[in-house]
């Protein structure tokens, strides 16, 4: 009786290695600013307060979440299939140019339709590019780490190229100015393809938030992916059989799971939910494409998975968490008038990392320790 | 337009560009070799890449900023060690971390102690061997040999040697043999008596010793400055001559040589061709997935790579 409480002692201490994590990682970031010569307690007031403090706050925390949301659950979708998808960034890419392309081409559409259209191009986008991978790994067994690496880079190239091909054209005052756009990026797309921000949606009834917020309903979009992927996962024959194939693909192949059926269809479905990270930046945000709006997403993405222990509801929780950090990380650098650069934020992200596979393992080790001693 | 483009410059210019992809590939091999994947390549380059710059510039010895860089990557290959050796986390995310890490702790750093994302260098190591002879002066084929092997940054030289001592060091010594072991069957290594866990410790600490010299070389020797994400995906093309080289030190530089070569043309058709740059770019990526995935001549990583080694506990 009595060991069997410990091991559930164990198993909750498993559950709440993230949140282990985080501490540990803050404490770490509070050690860098004791040694650059600021005040921590000082410093993570302004991180936390401005974030969560007030609506304006949960705007742009919710706006940075929202991508994180979608290459998070791209990777916690892949991770329960076994599969690790590190391809998010070029998924993230052709997604939301296929999205953008289609955003500026068919643009006598109304919004009813041409939205919809977007999305599911964003979608599209990033299912294909997905799909290279898993069929290389469901077929020929190419470790699929090695090809969504590689496909990320080809991703950057092809874009690039596609990008300059559908430039934009040079403004009338850049013209007269003869200069040309530093950065190359597409037409806008039209304005039937566009998001509403929630600003709008809380003018319409009444409730006063800052105009100038990014935050759009791309939002609520990702938290329905959210819902979706915890459907797909635990309440249907697929997603059984692809945790099936993710827990033991000899054993789901001996039960009659086909395991490349449900390679392939794991990394589309993941490539689709990276692929929608164009809802938020491009037909929520910028209606164009330019690539630094998507650099380090799709590996965020696997820190949030990580973080948010590959579950829809924690990808959610951890992207929100990252959002407030990326948020309070870019306040602080101006309260403090620059002397504690942003990219601190990187550094506690990596930590985190580091901290939580760490630390899961240490409870694992724990808990088999617990298991041989009774 | 051939004989303007393909000339000794170009050549000589392939290499340079070929030798940080080649050392960081060839901590690569180290890594694989032993059963641990290391994406972390690209992040210790990056680090690597500050470090000699920030270390040269404030002591004024490039030869220290070289030795701060590789000290550094020392340092990463051994958090990535304990990270995924000791505690079997997840190389994968190990890496990922360790990329992460790297792209903020730089510009965290330059901003500190620089005040700016781009700092340039002081002073860079001096030219090594023979001196270019002018134009018209002696013969043209004296002067492309010369342009080609013997007017370089000592980094060139010393890179052929790590090459040729690797090599050696693999395929020719114990050690190799028991590094190559460790990747293949670690279970069965040891049972002979191997050290799994030493040798793949050894492996990621050379891996991210050569991952920093290229990073100090792509700063120092290349660039003469460094800029906020300088490092720009070599990292992973140096995975992908790691492939392309079939985990061989000699393949890998031979990978190298090559995409260094479609780099060099790449930037000199900018103006010239049809054939847009980013095709070609994407080149060195597609023949990796193209030799993981062809029937003839197939790249096959090591068995046991990405493993974390389980003692089994009878």
């Amino acid at each position: 009786m009595k060991a069997a409480k410990k091991i559930d002692y164990y198993s909750f201490l498993e559950k709440i290695t993230p949140l282990i994590a985080v501490i540990f990682a803050l404490l770490v970031g509070a050690i860098v600013i004791v040694i650059i010569g600021e005040d921590p307690i000082y410093v993570y007031k302004i991180l936390f307060s401005n974030a969560i403090s007030n609506r304006d706050g949960w705007g742009n925390v919710l706006f940075r979440a929202t991508p994180l949301i979608f290459t998070g659950l791209a990777v916690a979708f892949a991770f329960r299939c076994g599969l690790f998808n590190i391809g998010g960034e070029g998924q993230v890419y052709i997604g939301a140019f296929l999205s953008t392309w289609v955003g500026f081409t068919f643009t006598s559409l109304p919004a009813f339709i041409l939205i919809p259209l977007c999305i599911l191009a964003a979608a599209a986008g990033g299912a294909l590019w997905a799909a290279v991978p898993g069929i290389l790994k469901a077929k020929k067994g190419v470790h699929e780490v090695i090809v969504t690496i590689m496909m990320n880079w080809i991703a950057a190239s092809l874009t690039f190229f596609l990008v300059l091909k559908y430039k934009a054209p040079e403004t009338e005052t850049m013209i007269a100015a003869g200069v040309k756009q530093m950065i190359p990026h597409t037409k806008e797309i039209a304005q039937a393809a566009r998001l509403p921000r929630l600003y709008d949606l809380f003018k319409s009834i009444n409730i006063d938030f800052p105009s100038y917020n990014q935050v759009n309903v791309s939002f609520f979009i990702a938290i329905g992916v959210a819902i979706l992927a915890y459907y797909i996962l635990w309440k249907t024959n697929l997603g059984y059989e692809i945790r099936a194939v993710g827990y033991n693909p000899l054993a789901a192949e001996y039960g009659g799971i086909s395991v490349a059926k449900n390679i392939v269809l794991a990394m589309v479905i993941s490539g689709a939910f990276a692929g929608l990270v164009g809802t938020n930046e491009v037909m929520g945000f910028k209606y164009r494409w330019r690539q630094e709006l998507f650099t380090g997403l799709g590996f965020n993405g696997i820190a949030v998975a990580l973080l948010g222990k590959n579950h829809p509801l924690g990808v959610v929780l951890a992207a929100i968490l990252f959002g407030i950090l990326n948020y309070g990380g870019a306040i602080v650098n101006i309260f403090t008038e620059g002397r504690i650069p942003r990219e601190l934020i990187m550094v506690l992200q990596a930590v985190i990392v580091i901290f939580v596979v760490i630390s899961d393992e240490i409870v694992k080790r724990l808990i088999v320790k617990r298991r041989k001693l009774t | 337009m051939f004989g303007s483009i393909f000339n000794a410059d170009f050549i000589a210019s392939s290499i340079r560009i070929a030798i940080p992809l080649a050392l960081a590939g060839l901590g690569g091999v180290f890594s694989e070799r032993s059963g641990v994947i290391n994406i972390g390549l690209e992040g210790i380059m990056l680090t690597g890449a500050f470090t000699s710059i920030a270390v040269t510039n404030f002591i004024q010895n490039p030869w220290l900023g070289i030795l701060a860089a590789i000290i550094i990557g020392i340092f990463l290959g051994l958090i990535h060690g304990i990270t995924c050796i000791t505690f079997k986390a997840n190389q994968i995310v190990s890496g990922v971390a360790i990329n992460l890490f790297a792209s903020g702790i730089t510009v965290f750093f330059s901003w500190l102690l620089f005040n700016e994302t781009q700092i340039m260098a002081k002073i860079s190591l001096p030219i090594w061997g023979l001196s270019i002879p002018n134009l018209g002066e002696g013969s043209s084929f004296l002067r492309s040999i010369i342009i080609i092997f013997a007017h370089h940054s000592p980094l060139v030289y010393l890179t052929i040697i790590i090459f040729i001592l690797s090599h050696l060091i693999i395929f020719r010594t114990p050690f190799g043999l028991r590094l190559r072991s460790v990747g293949e069957y670690p279970q069965a290594a040891d049972t002979m008596g191997v050290n799994v866990i030493k040798i793949r410790y050894i492996a990621v600490m050379t891996s991210g010793a050569l991952a920093g010299l290229a990073g100090s070389f792509l700063s120092l020797e290349q660039a003469h400055f460094f800029v906020k994400e300088i490092s720009g995906g070599r990292g992973f093309i140096a995975l992908a001559a790691m492939i392309f080289g079939k985990w061989t030190p000699f393949g890998t530089a031979g990978a190298a040589l090559l995409f260094g070569f479609g780099e060099a043309l790449a930037i000199r058709l900018q103006s010239v061709t049809a054939v847009p740059v980013q095709f070609i770019n994407m080149v060195p990526y597609l023949l990796a997935i193209f030799v993981l995935v062809s029937a003839i001549g197939r790249a096959i990583p090591p068995a046991a790579d990405g493993i974390p080694y389980e003692k089994e506990v009878g």
